[in-house]
């Protein structure tokens, strides 16, 4: 049981492997569309490929994110990057079917869902796919959000943890709710400020117990939140000093969280674009930037914190010399874009790309490209490189989001990962049939019976 | 949304048969293994309860697990109106579409139960309520499905553009005057491109009609308390809903299996449903005769092991030589099993999209 040890300890030990995830599909201008090889971003065919590539290179997981509204730009929906997607549980449930061992892993909001249904859904998925289902907990606060839903914006931003924890809590009681897997089930109660839950949960236990949770905040609050809830952290620290600082925070974290030092696994975001050399890796990787911001996302992206049309402006050209029109700009562009102080941001761009000499474009393409998160080089050198995360625990392993849909495993599959293999820091094959097996993480253990039912506000 | 042919046109000498596939386990691999038995058993369709009953898996899930392991069988899982979000619903529903190549369906239902409203917090909904809840999510969920034209991804490289915003249109839902419970709206357009269908069927239970609309739906489900009740009901439901909408009977079955006769069986029936138990040669009987005054029938088997079985080897192959059923169709859609055109957007004519 050397897993449950480590997972008890206050001290941290490395695993000296790294794993990986595939993060699909981007609705951002990281998915190049307007390449011959650029398949379909809907039919069932391209996930059915990047899948099956990805449990071929024996990744851990499959991550969809969720839509909940769709993104706009200068108040229409925005043109320029990939858009649509289906929704993540039901695409997992058909993938369940043409996969084996890969965990399927549901980006969920707890703000647009109800804790006793969504944990049904969660189960159901992690019971048809004999124990591979996850949860990557995201919260939302906003009202623009919250149009399309019957609630409506109804949550304050300062309490989306708080809410996000007791749902989190609830619907482990749900998980938790089976005595045996033939029943009896102990009825769930929860009053809180946003909810209320009265259930006698239908599902029993799966394979792997319960649903692995994966969360991705990142403030301090984000943080705690993972320490005490999540099983892994898809964090945004993949550069390897970020990496292992962050790895020093969450092992303190989660050790305050009496969890202990290796209760937490850490999967940062990140692209690789790779090639048998280095020159043909940097090469690819123009071609690549060129694809995911064209001269039109340059303007638009620029539109974005300008509050207005820069169509006039040449993208090869400098950045505007007009001033924005907003305060701050509006989250209708999805998080990443909102509340940046508009007016001071466009001075200290206009600063920075004149020092730097750079175009629109340039510019645009330096704020965007996943500068830390990007691996670029050849396969043996990228290799090298993973290992050292390997060896010092920086990381347990990475989630990768592909630039090319569906063929943008390939590489990484076919040179990367036995790379990795013959250095002895990636997995040869899968531990076992559920996510939980394949990650190493431990067995949840079972509460016992509140004395005087489980009511708890 | 109206539907301008008439499955029936044809006669009524062709009918369709689905098959309730409750208690196929909750195991990935008794889905599969059922829903292909019923595939190859030839069922035009396979339908999913989501009544909740300990063990059993959401029906919506079991329905997409199924869709990339069969080939011309439709899908069609139950999913309630009352207590889901119906943006979710939506999505959920455009996406089992996608996974099963056109060949998903939706069963409405209106979940009554005090438990269902308790699960999430609300007050109970009964009565006429029930059906405002159901006309108002379909509503929403035929809006979403045309919030995207049908060519509304582009993958302009000249111009920059993957989408044409003009293509995408505001849903715009406001549930009407006199809506019993708590009014709502949903904005859209939808989180994924048009169904591969446009839309997807959707099915009703003949309880719901009065809030929910004929030209809402279209087929519905029709049931009555005995055998002999059944086709004087399906009549019944056929002039209230006119030629455009699909009749469906539902009837519970339980037949002479492996030497023991269907009497002396155990069913898991409520006496809520007409149930047939004989032999099949009887049931063969029985379904030609309800074929003549149906569209369509979806039998509820007493056990999906035995009965599944006898369906197969006897009953559907008699229909299918008295030339009473519609033949399985090969790589096709739901709606081409039920006679129906496939829709343009709503929005399709509108001048301008979103924005304007």
């Amino acid at each position: 049981m050397t897993q449950h040890n480590r997972a008890k300890s206050d001290v941290f030990q490395p695993s000296g492997q790294i794993q990986f995830g595939i993060f699909f599909q981007g609705v951002n201008s990281g998915t190049i569309w307007k390449a011959a090889e650029s398949g379909s971003q809907t039919d069932f065919e391209s996930f059915r490929r990047i899948a099956q590539t990805a449990e071929r290179g024996l990744f851990a997981a499959f991550f969809l994110g969720e839509g909940l509204r769709l993104r706009e730009h200068l108040g229409r929906p925005h043109a320029l990057d990939v858009v649509g997607r289906p929704d993540a549980q039901t695409m997992l449930a058909a993938l369940a079917s043409v996969t084996k061992n890969i965990g399927l892993v549901a980006t969920q909001n707890t703000t647009y869902n109800d804790p006793a249904d969504l944990a049904h859904r969660l189960a159901s998925l992690d019971l048809i796919s004999g124990g591979r289902a996850a949860w990557n907990i995201v919260t939302t606060d906003n009202a623009w959000t919250g149009a399309n839903f019957r609630r409506g914006g109804y949550l304050d931003h300062a309490d989306r943890y708080k809410h996000a924890e007791a749902f989190v809590e609830t619907a482990k009681r749900i998980w938790d709710s089976w005595e045996t897997p033939a029943g009896p089930a102990r009825r769930v109660l929860h009053e809180g400020q946003h909810y209320a839950v009265d259930v006698t949960p239908r599902l029993p236990r799966s394979a792997q117990y319960r649903p692995v949770l994966f969360q991705a905040g990142d403030s301090p609050e984000g943080r705690n939140f993972a320490a005490r809830q999540a099983d892994v952290i898809f964090s945004a620290h993949p550069k390897f000093d970020d990496a292992l600082e962050f790895r020093k925070d969450l092992v303190e974290r989660s050790v305050a969280a009496g969890r202990g030092a290796n209760a937490v696994q850490i999967m940062p975001a990140s692209e690789f674009i790779l090639a048998a050399t280095a020159e043909e890796a940097a090469e690819k990787k123009e071609w690549v930037r060129s694809l995911q911001i064209g001269p039109q996302q340059a303007v638009a992206y620029l539109e974005q914190f300008w509050g207005r049309e820069l169509s006039a402006y040449d993208p090869d050209g400098p950045l505007p010399e007009i001033d924005p029109v907003v305060e701050e700009t509006s989250e209708t562009r999805g998080s990443g874009f909102h509340g940046a102080k508009a007016r001071q941001l466009a001075d200290q761009w206009r600063a920075e790309a004149k020092d730097k000499g750079l175009s629109i474009r340039q510019f645009v393409t330096s704020k965007t490209a996943r500068i830390d998160a990007t691996f670029t080089g050849s396969y043996t050198a990228v290799a090298d490189h993973l290992a050292e995360y390997a060896r010092t625990g920086a990381v347990d392993g990475f989630n990768i989001s592909p630039w090319l849909v569906p063929t943008g495993l390939d590489d990484i599959v076919n040179h990367l990962v036995p790379e990795l293999q013959e250095r002895g820091v990636y997995p040869t094959e899968y531990r076992g049939s559920t996510l939980r097996e394949n990650l190493g993480l431990e067995t949840p253990v079972r509460t016992a019976d509140a004395p005087s039912g489980a009511v708890r506000a | 949304m109206s539907n301008t042919n008439t499955p029936s046109a044809e006669g009524s000498q062709a009918g369709f048969l689905a098959i309730e596939l409750d208690g196929a386990g909750w195991d990935g691999a008794d889905i599969s293994r059922a829903v292909l038995a019923a595939e190859s058993a030839g069922f035009h369709a396979a339908t999913f309860t989501d009544a909740p009953v300990p063990g059993r898996i959401n029906a919506l899930q079991r329905a997409a697990f199924a869709g990339p392991v069969t080939r011309s069988i439709a899908l069609v899982p139950e999913v309630d109106t009352v207590y889901t979000e119906p943006f979710h619903v939506s999505t959920q529903l455009a996406s089992l579409d996608y996974v099963s190549g056109g060949r998903a369906g939706w069963i409405v239902t209106a979940d009554e139960a005090p438990a269902a409203a308790a699960a999430v917090g609300r007050s109970s909904v009964t009565g006429a309520a029930l059906g405002q809840e159901a006309a108002a999510s379909i509503e929403v969920s035929r809006r979403l499905w045309d919030s995207w034209e049908d060519d509304a991804v582009i993958r302009d490289v000249a111009t920059g553009r993957y989408i044409d915003v003009d293509k995408l249109h505001y849903a715009d839902f406001e549930t009407p005057a006199g809506f019993a419970g708590a009014g709502y709206s949903v904005k859209g357009p939808a989180i994924i491109p048009r169904p591969l269908q446009g839309q997807l069927p959707v099915l009703a239970p003949a309880s719901l009609l009065g809030e929910v609309q004929p030209d809402a739906v279209d087929a519905v489900l029709v049931s009555a308390p005995t055998p002999e009740l059944l086709a004087a009901e399906v009549l019944d439901v056929r002039s209230r809903v006119g030629g455009s909408v699909a009749v469906i009977a539902e009837l519970d079955v339980v037949l002479d299996s492996r030497g023991q006769a269907a009497a002396s069986r155990e069913t898991p029936f409520d006496g809520g449903r007409a149930a047939f138990a004989g032999t099949a040669a009887a049931l063969t009987d029985f379904l030609e005769s309800l074929l003549a005054d149906a569209d369509g029938v979806r039998l509820h088997p007493a056990s999906l092991a035995l009965d599944l079985d006898e369906l197969g080897r006897l009953v559907l192959p008699g229909l299918r030589r008295r030339g009473v059923l519609r033949p399985v169709l090969q790589d096709g859609t739901f709606r081409d099993l039920l006679g129906l055109e496939r829709p343009a957007s709503r929005y399709a004519s509108a001048a301008a999209g979103t924005g304007k």
